[in-house]
């Protein structure tokens, strides 16, 4: 007969290294070796060091009380006082105070008019109907002179109204002239290659601020006797040529992405060249860029601040509109700056999420 | 079975003079595009011309020998209010320059600091890294610029309490710094640079070549950085080892002396840097993720250390994709470079205004900074063009 057999349990095992929490990331993130244990104790001090100072400045000595004494007194930080004070200067520049509703919803009906161009749900000719609505709903309520509105020429218009109508509109005018360039550049027709070619590169070898002067002092050269155009639409002019220059670059990349088989493929069909283009190549080539058009677009409303150096008062321009003549609020420019800063930042960080959500979504289409 | 006839269709030949020929198609789109540009070119040259005649402008090249009447605060050269116009937009010409070759070295390095950073190992490196990125590139530049300059001419304190520290003084005045005084010494230890980098060439080849014939690993940093530095200490002191400084020292309202920056020109330096360099990082991110994964993994299979790794195994493979979008991120520092007119730096865009508000020539001042940036532009990219081809793979 066989021994009898006492079970017998093993010690247990150590339990597995724990991998997810707060003190594992530490240990791998902060201090893996005595190098990243260094940095940390270096970097963290200058935060330690940085931040609270920054937040003693912008938040727990600040005020907010619109009178330039009250930030004089010793120990005061922030002055967002003048934020108070002029932010309506800032923001609508130099439209009529009483009438500074007008640009507030035209410029909310261009912004949600941006975000539903943004939603894949509203890409169809549709969109291009409400756009044509709203632009003209936008220049009613900004210009006026109808419907019992008082007329408010240009020159008062001003501030982020201006910076998102500049953008958008010259992004939106500019993507006709950018397909067509684009086509033209990969053209067989030598003749129309050359000139996309020639146009492309010009614009993109020089500076905006040389095409901002072209359209401030040289369009009005260029038109005849008697004929004289407004600066607004000068810029604009200016603006369109510029963004379709990059943007016809960015379509470019995409037709050459397009594999040769699908141009080959819709020719076995028999469709003509517009044919193939409009229904076999762009639709494709351009669902590829529309990451890098966003991206494009962040330059373009970025690129709007430099019109306030040929005197249209967007929001950086308006900004030394508010303060430059002002000198009790002068010595708090940098508050204002901050203010601006926090504005543009928000527009473009949002758009740049954008840019990456949407080239995943590209992307998805492209994944089995 | 009733045989399908069908007449043979010839194709149109291409010398088809009819509307089905794609040839022909082709020519008159060319000319009626040809003609269309042609005559909207005249027609624009024309209301030009004559409403310059009308407004009696004169036009020509003319002017840049005409004294200019302007001052210019800072230039290479002497210059003053008697020089000619074409005088005054050679300094606009280096000072745009100086400011954009400064700035491309800086950003180069600042760059690919933070691009590198974006995997180092340590997380709070990382997270500030991203964090830069993402404030930098989403502020436009010319507000960038504009709050650096404020914080150069109002918060920094005045010419007469200046902050010092070493020789140097900061203040709304610009930078001091102590400046070397010349001498014939200096000649020598330029000579001894110049034979160093000799010597480094020859070094490198003779490594390189003894690396491929025994597989022995000599250092291809640090000793010809070694040789340099040695070459040039040599020739400094067989030059007689001049050591005299010209400190800056502080007067009654200006700091005299010594070497100095203007504010005008570190607001534009340090902002098109920190805006510029917010780019490059991502172009080197994105190009270092490029490179295949078993890149790195073989890398680590092979013991070498996460720095040897990103030196010999990622980065140069990466380069070649890094390239041609670094490429346009320095074209766009020089252009960028424009936005100096905003504070006042004298670069060309800014004496060409002047120049544009005081002889009424629109045409011929924009017509000027058009050609320098083309110019810069298309060298810069036959320079990178050149390098990027030497650093494409070399393919059989």
């Amino acid at each position: 007969m066989a021994e009898t057999i006492i079970f017998q349990s093993l010690p247990a095992r150590p339990a597995p290294t724990k991998t997810e929490g707060l003190v594992p990331w530490a240990k791998a993130n902060l201090f893996a070796n005595w190098q990243s244990t260094v940095t940390t104790f270096v970097v963290g001090g200058l935060l330690l060091y940085f931040i609270p100072q920054f937040l003693n400045w912008a938040v727990l000595t600040a005020t907010t009380v619109p009178n330039a004494d009250a930030c004089r007194a010793p120990g005061v930080g922030a002055c967002w006082g003048v934020i108070t004070e002029k932010y309506r200067l800032i923001i609508f520049g130099r439209y009529p105070l009483e009438e500074q509703w007008r640009p507030l919803v035209a410029t909310l009906l261009l912004l949600a008019l941006l975000v539903a161009s943004c939603t894949r749900a509203f890409w169809n000719k549709w969109l291009l109907v409400l756009w044509a609505v709203v632009v003209a709903i936008f220049f009613a309520l900004m210009y006026g002179n109808v419907l019992g509105l008082s007329k408010v020429t240009t020159d008062r218009w001003g501030g982020l109204p201006l910076t998102i109508m500049l953008s958008s509109m010259s992004m939106v005018m500019a993507f006709p002239l950018a397909i067509a360039v684009a086509l033209g550049r990969r053209s067989k027709l030598p003749a129309i290659r050359t000139f996309c070619t020639i146009y492309v590169e010009l614009i993109r070898g020089v500076p905006l601020i040389s095409v901002l002067f072209m359209a401030s002092f040289m369009f009005p050269l260029f038109m005849p006797q008697g004929v004289t155009i407004d600066v607004l639409i000068r810029v604009f002019a200016g603006l369109t040529l510029f963004a379709a220059a990059y943007m016809a670059e960015v379509i470019r990349g995409g037709l050459q992405a397009m594999p040769k088989g699908q141009a080959e493929a819709a020719a076995s069909l028999g469709l003509s060249y517009w044919q193939t283009q409009g229904r076999i190549i762009l639709p494709q080539a351009l669902a590829l860029v529309v990451p890098s058009i966003v991206n494009n677009f962040i330059g373009l409303f970025k690129d709007t601040s430099l019109v306030g150096i040929v005197s249209l008062y967007e929001l950086t321009g308006s900004l030394g509109l508010a303060l430059n003549g002002d000198a009790d609020w002068r010595p708090f420019k940098l508050e204002g700056y901050v203010f601006i800063t926090f504005i543009y930042f928000a527009f473009c960080f949002a758009m740049s999420r954008y840019s990456l959500w949407i080239e995943k979504q590209v992307n998805k289409s492209k994944l089995r | 079975m009733a045989e399908a006839k069908v007449a043979p269709r010839t194709p149109p030949s291409k010398r088809d003079w009819s509307w089905r020929s794609q040839a022909f198609r082709g020519l008159i789109y060319q000319i009626l595009a040809v003609l269309l540009i042609g005559s909207a070119v005249w027609w624009l040259a024309h209301n030009t011309s004559e409403n310059m005649r009308i407004r009696g402008i004169k036009s020509g090249f003319d002017f840049l020998a005409a004294p200019a009447g302007f001052d210019i605060g800072e230039s290479l050269f002497p210059f003053d209010s008697n020089n000619p116009y074409w005088k005054a937009f050679l300094i606009g010409i280096t000072n745009t320059l100086r400011v954009a070759i400064v700035g491309i070295i800086l950003t180069t390095i600042l760059g690919t600091l933070l691009g590198v950073g974006r995997f180092s190992r340590n997380g709070l490196v990382r997270g500030l890294c991203q964090t830069y990125v993402e404030f930098f590139r989403n502020v436009p530049v010319l507000l960038q610029l504009l709050m650096w300059y404020l914080l150069f001419t109002e918060l920094l304190p005045d010419i007469a309490d200046a902050k010092h520290f070493g020789g140097f003084f900061l203040s709304k005045g610009g930078l001091s710094f102590p400046d070397p005084v010349w001498a014939t010494g200096h000649l020598w230890a330029v000579g001894g640079l110049a034979v160093g980098a000799v010597l480094t060439w020859a070094y490198r080849r003779w490594a390189r070549r003894s690396f491929e014939a025994t597989g022995r690993l000599r250092s291809m940093f640090w000793v010809p950085v070694a040789i340099v530095l040695a070459a040039g200490v040599v020739g400094w002191l067989i030059g007689g080892a001049p050591s005299e400084f010209n400190f800056p020292k502080k007067g009654e309202f200006a700091v005299e002396g010594g070497g100095s920056l203007t504010p005008e020109f570190m607001a534009v330096l340090l902002g098109l840097t920190l805006y510029t360099s917010s780019f490059v990082a991502e172009v080197v991110r994105s190009g270092i993720s490029s490179v295949a994964r078993g890149q790195g993994e073989a890398a680590q299979a092979l013991g070498l250390s996460k720095g040897q790794e990103m030196q010999k195994v990622l980065l140069p493979q990466a380069l070649r994709v890094i390239i041609p979008p670094v490429t346009s991120q320095f074209l766009n520092l020089t252009k960028n470079s424009s936005l100096a007119v905003a504070i006042g730096y004298p670069d060309v865009v800014s004496i060409a205004n002047t120049a544009l508000n005081q002889t009424g020539r629109a045409v011929e001042c924009i017509a000027l900074i058009m050609l320098v940036y083309l110019v810069t532009s298309l060298s810069t990219s036959i320079f990178m063009g050149w390098y990027n081809a030497k650093s494409a793979i070399q393919e059989r």
